[in-house]
Parts: structure tokens; sequence; C-alpha cells
């Protein structure tokens, strides 16, 4: 299969690794990825903060952007919801918005896999981003690939469905309350005892892992796919 | 309004680990019991899309139920008035007690008196209003704001609320912090108020258009006690309150209790009509409020808010109104509620501006919200609204203005790439590094992608 990948302007800026990781686990499937140059950012942050006529030229630079793919797999949630639920109506009438699926989403519903074949022995939190829990309502999808990863062991995050207090320019915007959010987040993650806290989007994790780097704590954070992609 | 906008405001807030501590414990709480009453009705989302379309119906012709229901009050021996605004309502109930001789009102719990400052109108007229809710009793004797819809005193624990009681009430020198000793000591002191009262005022939870009936529902039974014992009582309801018809209760009376003190059913519901010589309160007036609703209702999305029906469970499952409580916001309407609703109903200031970004869009509020308020979705819709800081609109036009040049974006990625390298950044990504790291990018993607193919 022929798959796009878009892998959003924050991702594009500062986790290489995201990208490298849906690249490897597609491949490994057998599947065949096309990153499309031009690619910039869906808008989300100008839509949520606002700014909702700087946003529709983004819009409309994705769909040209992304045209002609039958699938467009994104390792975001946030921004995957951003193009399902707004771009429709933000696009010229008549144009075909991409069909966009979330990573774990595009493994479990389009390619019918749960295994990847990863390896990654180590223990693993699960944080549910709000926007792969109730936007896009990703459900047991990524903890179901994480658990078929050998020998990684998955443990229950306390209060998990509560929000980091990422959102978007909410982070600065209202930084100490966002703040006081995340450092609940981090104390959670930090009393499961896991070396590594995963999520699906890399905004959340840059925000809790933000805190727990400062704090020197030995929890890492990656993205889902970046486990998903190890081991070979 | 001299008031701080909402990131001030919470930073006071968010300093207090009295009040941290007790929104946690009681938001908590409050959450598991409502998870628990409504995981036991297997229809609850036929429940919810059933509240909503009764609410989609009032408000879709809200000018001939609003009449169907003055009709129908008047029928029934009431007397209608209609507010415009705060001043009008304030000065219409001001001039019905003064009318009906009393210095003195006992109230029942009402948003809509609090909204429109009533007892502030009240004690300027010279008249005492008197709160019989016991949380409002709280607040009123500590000359304190209201910081949740529903647990109006959240913010304070049974050690604070006897001291106040202590200093507030006569021959309570013993009184213990034990609830009940509290509760018995409030009790007493209520009683004497109600059997002298000859004025009542109240709110209403929903009025039914097609014969006149008005619905309070409690769990105290304060309220039944203003309802039926004084000689007039004199209810101030939003005009969004009106329900078609007396079945539409069936809907409603199933989803509030449910949603708001995750009760299967409150202790007290009331219900009348009009006034009845001989039996309870001989005259009956119905003030019907607009205060900015009528400018809600123009709005295709922000209208959605006036489907609210005050349950409060949004403002219990929100997690920023967990952290700074309900005083941050500025309002009666505290929470995501409170945040889609007072910008609407107050207009611009910068406290109003402030209040649709108070969230972080998690939608915790919209999962939960038994009339289905797409929260998030009116905060985003109102957000292009209010006035936004000119050098943020520069800010936000000259991101937009990379990211729809690939020439441009590339080079704000090396600049991105090279601003991670400093230990704190400038200008408003301070708020960023001074609490949180940032990540150190290696090899970028498009380097990595080259190389390969
Ligand atoms: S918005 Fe919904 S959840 Fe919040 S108080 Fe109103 S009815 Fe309840």
């Amino acid at each position: 299969m022929r798959v796009g990948l878009f892998l959003t302007c924050l991702n594009d800026m500062l986790f290489a690794g995201v990208g490298k990781a849906v690249v490897r686990v597609l491949e490994r499937l057998g599947h065949e990825v096309v990153f499309p140059l031009a690619q910039t950012c869906c808008g989300q942050a100008h839509l949520n903060t606002g700014y909702r006529s700087e946003c529709a030229p983004l819009a409309r630079k994705f769909a040209t952007d992304f045209a002609g793919l039958d699938h467009v797999v994104s390792p975001s949630a946030s921004c995957v919801a951003m193009v399902r639920e707004h771009h429709p109506a933000l696009v010229a009438p008549g144009v075909r918005v991409p069909p966009v699926h979330e990573f774990t989403e595009f493994l479990v519903d389009v390619l019918g896999v749960t295994d990847v074949g990863a390896v990654f022995p180590h223990r693993v939190t699960y944080h549910p981003t709000c926007h792969g829990l109730r936007a896009l309502n990703l459900g047991d999808r990524p903890t179901a690939l994480l658990r078929a990863v050998r020998g990684l062991s998955l443990v229950d995050l306390p209060e998990a469905t509560q929000c980091c207090g990422f959102g978007g320019t909410f982070a600065l915007k209202n930084a100490d309350t966002s703040v006081a959010m995340g450092t609940d987040k981090a104390r959670h993650v930090l009393a499961t005892d896991a070396e590594v806290l995963a999520a699906v989007d890399n905004s959340c994790l840059m925000h809790i892992g933000g805190l727990l780097s400062r704090w020197r704590a030995a929890t890492r954070v990656l993205h889902v796919a970046e486990i998903l992609a190890s081991g070979d | 309004m001299g008031m701080p906008a909402f990131p001030e405001a919470a930073r006071e807030a968010l300093a207090d680990p009295q009040l941290r501590a007790n929104l946690r414990a009681a938001t908590g709480t409050i959450r598991a019991k409502r998870a628990r009453v409504v995981a036991e009705r297997g229809d609850w989302e036929a429940l919810r899309e059933a509240g909503r379309a009764i609410k989609d119906e009032v408000l879709g012709s809200l000018d001939t139920y609003l009449l169907q229901l003055e009709e129908q009050v008047t029928a029934a021996g009431g007397v209608v008035h209609w507010a415009r605004d705060a001043a009008e309502a304030n000065r219409i109930v001001v001039e019905l007690v003064r009318a009906a001789g009393a210095d003195e009102v006992v109230k029942v719990k009402s948003m809509a008196t609090q909204e429109i400052e009533l007892n502030e109108a009240l004690a300027d007229a010279g008249i005492a209003a008197v709160e019989t809710d016991l949380a409002e009793l709280i607040v009123q004797l500590g000359h304190d704001r209201p910081s949740h819809i529903l647990v109006p005193a959240i913010h304070r624990n049974r050690a604070q609320i006897r001291e106040l009681f202590r200093r507030e009430m006569a021959g309570t020198d013993d009184l213990t912090d034990d609830p009940v000793a509290l509760a018995a000591a409030a009790r007493a002191h209520l009683r004497r108020k109600f059997l002298s009262a000859r004025v009542a005022v109240s709110g209403a939870n929903f009025a039914v258009a097609e014969n006149g009936a008005l619905v309070v529902v409690e769990s105290e039974g304060n309220g039944r006690m203003c309802l039926t014992l004084p000689e007039v009582l004199i209810s101030v309801v939003g005009i969004e309150k009106v329900v078609p018809t007396s079945r539409d209760l069936e809907v409603m009376l199933q989803l509030l209790p449910r949603s708001s003190t995750g009760e299967r059913m409150n202790p007290y519901t009331s219900i009348w009509r009009g006034a009845t010589p001989g039996d309870g309160p001989g005259e009956f007036h119905l003030v019907l409020l607009d205060n900015g609703r009528t400018r809600a209702l123009a709005d295709d999305i922000g209208r959605d808010a006036l489907r609210c029906i005050r349950c409060s469970a949004c403002l219990n499952v929100c997690p920023v109104y967990e952290r700074t409580g309900g005083h941050a916001y500025g309002s009666v309407y505290p929470g995501p509620i409170g945040a889609i609703l007072t910008p609407q109903l107050r207009g611009p200031d910068p406290v109003a501006d402030s209040l649709p970004y108070a969230s972080s869009l998690c939608g915790a509020c919209y999962e939960v919200c038994p009339v289905k308020i797409d929260i998030p979705r009116a905060l985003v819709h109102l957000r292009a609204e209010v006035h936004h800081r000119p050098a943020e609109r520069l800010a936000m036009r000259a991101a937009a203005w990379i990211f729809t040049s690939p020439r441009r974006f590339a080079l704000a990625r090396r600049l991105t790439r090279l601003g991670t390298r400093l230990a704190g950044l400038p200008g408003p990504w301070r708020r960023w590094t001074t609490t949180r790291d940032l990540p150190q990018p290696h090899e970028s993607f498009r380097d990595w992608w080259e190389r390969r193919n």
C-alpha cells in the first residue's frame, strides 16, 4: 500500500524520531511511504486560538500537498482530529480533504495488525491524550499494540484520562494552570515506576517530558510509534 | 469590574494549597458518584439526546413558549414581570418586597439572583436577604463569593466552617466540627428565619409553558420552606428555563440529579402553579430575566450554552476548574459552562475575553454534559470573537505566513532547532522554559529522509 506521511509541524521541527519510526514500521509491514516535501502545518493552533481566517490557507495548502493519496498517516491524534473535523469547513467547496488516519488507528483498523514485530524490554505506562481519547475514540488500539510488543510490561497510569494540561497555546496563555496540571500528571507517571511514558501526541509528551526532565527524573517519554519501531 | 483576568486570578488560586486540596477531594467524590449512577442507565445516551432536543426545541421558538408561559402563569393567579437586564430585575424585586412591607426576605439558592446581584441591590434598599441553603449560608456568613454552582462553599473545609458559625451565630460557643453538629446549628438558625419571613425569593430549574408550573429541585428542604411558608413568593427565572410540557420533566428530572449530585433522585422537588388562596403564598410573581440571553440566542454556536441546566457536572470533571476553583472565573458561572456563558451574557471586557481561553480543550465537559453542549466547540468559536492583543495577532499572522511557504518553513525549522540549544527562550516562550525543558533534537527527519532516498 502507498501511504502518505503527514509528520506535523511540531514533529518536523523537534521530533525527528517519530517520523523515522513511522516509516520503519510501515516499511517493515511491506508498505511504501511517501513524504510530500512541501507539507507544513494543519493549522490547529491557529483555529484553536481563535484565528480562523489565518487557518484557512493552511487547510487549503494541506489539501494540495496531500492530494491524490488514498491514505495519509500521521503520528498525532490532535492534528488528525483537526484535519478530519475542521478542514472540511475550511477548504474551498468541492475540494477533497485528504483521508487522514492516526498512526495506531491506521495499523489496527486499516492494516488489521496489532503485532508489528517489535521488541522493547522495558516497563512502560501509557497516557491517553485527550484528542486520541475523546476526539478520535482510539480506545484500546494503542495499548493493544503496546501489549503485543515482546518484552514490554505495560503498567496502568493513575487518573489516566485526565488532561496533562498542554492544550496548545493554553500552555503559554495559562502557563501556571497548565504546569499545575502537568505536575500532577508527571507525579502519577513517577508513581508507576515506569521507565518510559508513551503517548500518541508528542505535544503532550513535550509538556510532561519537559517537566520530568527539569526534575531530573529518570523516566523518558517516547511516542508509541518509536516503541513499535524498536527491535529491528 | 476591577477583577483580574483568568490567568492572573488562577495564579493566586494555584498558590493556595488548602483550596487545591478541598477542590480535589470534593470534585473527586462527586465525579465518582456521578459516574456510578450514570453507568446504571443503559439508556443514558438516549436521555441526553432527548434533553438536548427539548432544549433546542425551546430555543428555536423561545418567543412562542415564553408568551404561552406568561398566559398560563397569569391564568393560575400569578403575575409575570419582564426584565431586560439586571438593573430592571432588581428594581422589580425591590418594589415587590417594599409593597409587601418587608425588610427581610428568605432565599432559596438561585443562580439567576446571584447573576443580577440581587442581594446587594436588596441591601442597598435596606432589605436583608437570608440565604437558606447550607452552603450559601456559609458563603454569606463568610462575606465570601460562591466558588461552585452546586457546592458554593467547596473552597471551605469543616474546621473553617465551624469558626465561621461560632463567629456569626448566637449560642454556638461549644460547636464542634462534626458535620451533624454543624448542620444542626445551621438548622436552628434558619428555622427562626423561615418562621418570621413574609417574603421569599427563589429561582427555578424549569418553567413549564403548557400549564405555567414552576419547578425547584433541591436537597435540604429549605426550598420547600421558602416556597410554602411566606405570604409572597418572587421567582427570578432566566428566559431559557422554559420547557414546553410537563412530560419534558420526565427527561429533565432524570438527567439533572444524576448529573449534579450523583443521586438517582434529589430529595425535594417542588412544583407549583400561580397562587392558590389558603394554600401557600397568596401572591406569586415571576420575573423573567433576559440579561444577555437574547444576545447569546442570536449566535448560532454560542446559543448552545442556553441549553444548560446548571447541573455542574462539567465543573466537576474539568481539570482546570479542579485546580483553580471558581473564583478565578470572575463570574457566578465558573468552570467550562462559565467560560462560554459569561462572555456572552456580559459582553466584551478583559475578564470575559480571557475566559474562552481558560481551557485546554480536553473535552471532558462535553462528555458528561446531560444536554450535550459541545463546550470545546463553543470555546473555540468564542475565541475567534473576543478581542485579540495586537502582538498576539501579529505573531499568529507571522506563523501562518511561515507555514504557507515550504521555504520559509525550512528556515523556521533551522531556527527552532537552534532555539532549543538555549537554556531559556525569550518573549512569551519564556513561560515554557521557566518550568519545562525543551526537547533536544538530533538529525532532522528531512535530512534522514534525503539520505536514505
Ligand atoms: S454545561 Fe452541561 S454539564 Fe455544565 S452545568 Fe450546564 S448542563 Fe451541566
